[in-house]
């Protein structure tokens, strides 16, 4: 039997606003967050009894992540105009993390970077990855090992470009 | 890799009422909100609310746990429900004003695809007892045009998805006890003073 989406939205929203963060940044996780849930609300009559919710509504959520970053991406910043500095306040604290994890995300190939996100972030496992990645859980497993491995190249660089500054 | 996965921030709990919030909203504005529901205090306990776009649909007592009323509206209604208060602000407030005895009949749009049949024609009987006024169960079965039906009417007046609203409170048995109520005895005979009190 279907639960009242009320209880779906209770139970998982904190973990996709985890994975709207870590894809689409703190400025735009809120509207993917958004987008993501009034998606999800309109499919869930048709969702499949049985389907595993939490992978399901974790899948459109980075989805609707990416569809934020890239309109971020190709909206044109207003000649002149000073950008804010970002993040001083919607900045999550995540220890040693200098640089901005949903950017370096973006530069992984796309299933190292679903890899990582399903797994890490959302806490899915390699299993269930799998499933919604096709393949088998071993594949997922090493997908999300070289992103993370790709990710603490990229964060070691920044690192020392801080440095060099 | 910890810190990949501690992407938690202070004020998320305040975030995430603003956004159920807002997905409330833009639900709404969709077409989306099948059922919305709230909870509301009374003299008889926290009562919940709940509403489809074509009138209130269920009204349930503190006896009934929530997360059984709500899986009974996702299965038998449409499960895309979400608490909203808007569209419940109407009978909130219709509530409140019977309970202070300011209001004698509800003016609410009202929706019974929760009851089907004979006991639909029994529970839009209800509103014809007046406020203050009691009828007895043989009585009612025939209003319905079916006077041995009387225990059929015990069960219409037992499962009224609507209580209060459709005043199934005012309903006795012909010895003058006050009967089975779905907010259990002692609200029904609440009710029926509360209305003498105002009469």
């Amino acid at each position: 039997m279907k639960k009242p989406f009320e209880a779906l939205v209770r139970a998982h929203g904190a973990t996709v606003l985890r994975v709207c963060r870590a894809v689409a940044g703190p400025d735009d996780a809120e509207d993917a967050w958004s987008e993501a849930f009034l998606a999800a609300l309109r499919a869930y009559p048709d969702l499949p009894a049985g389907a595993n919710v939490e992978a399901w509504l974790v899948t459109i959520a980075h989805r609707k992540a990416i569809d934020q970053l890239r309109s971020r991406r190709r909206a044109p910043v207003p000649a002149g105009e000073v950008p804010e500095p970002r993040h001083t306040r919607t900045q999550p604290a995540f220890a040693g993390w200098q640089r901005d994890l949903w950017e370096d995300l973006a530069t992984l190939p796309d299933k190292q970077r679903a890899a990582v996100v399903y797994h890490h972030v959302a806490g899915l496992p390699h299993r269930e990855v799998a499933a919604i990645l096709g393949g088998t859980a071993a594949a997922a497993r090493r997908a999300s090992a070289d992103g993370i491995a790709a990710l603490r190249r990229t964060h070691a660089e920044g690192t020392d470009d801080d440095r060099d500054r | 890799m910890t810190e990949i996965a501690d992407l938690q921030m202070p004020d998320d709990a305040d975030t995430l009422r603003r956004l159920t919030d807002r997905l409330g909203r833009a639900a709404e504005a969709a077409d989306l909100l099948d059922v919305a529901y709230r909870t509301v205090d009374s003299p008889l306990g926290r009562l919940l609310l709940a509403a489809t776009p074509r009138g209130i649909v269920r009204v349930a007592f503190e006896t009934e746990t929530e997360d059984e009323v709500l899986d009974e509206l996702a299965a038998r209604v449409s499960p895309r429900v979400l608490a909203d208060a808007r569209r419940l602000d109407p009978a909130a407030r219709e509530m409140e004003e019977y309970f202070a005895g300011r209001r004698r009949d509800f003016d609410l749009a009202i929706d019974l695809t929760l009851v089907m049949g004979f006991r639909r024609e029994v529970v839009q009987l209800l509103p014809t007892i007046p406020y203050g006024r009691t009828a007895s169960y043989a009585e009612l079965a025939a209003m319905a045009g079916n006077p041995g039906a009387t225990r059929a009417v015990g069960t219409a007046c037992a499962r009224n998805p609507v209580p209060l609203v459709l005043p199934c409170h005012r309903v006795v048995r012909s010895d003058g006890t006050t009967g089975a109520y779905r907010g259990g005895p002692e609200a029904k005979t609440a009710l029926l003073q509360l209305e003498l009190a105002h009469l």
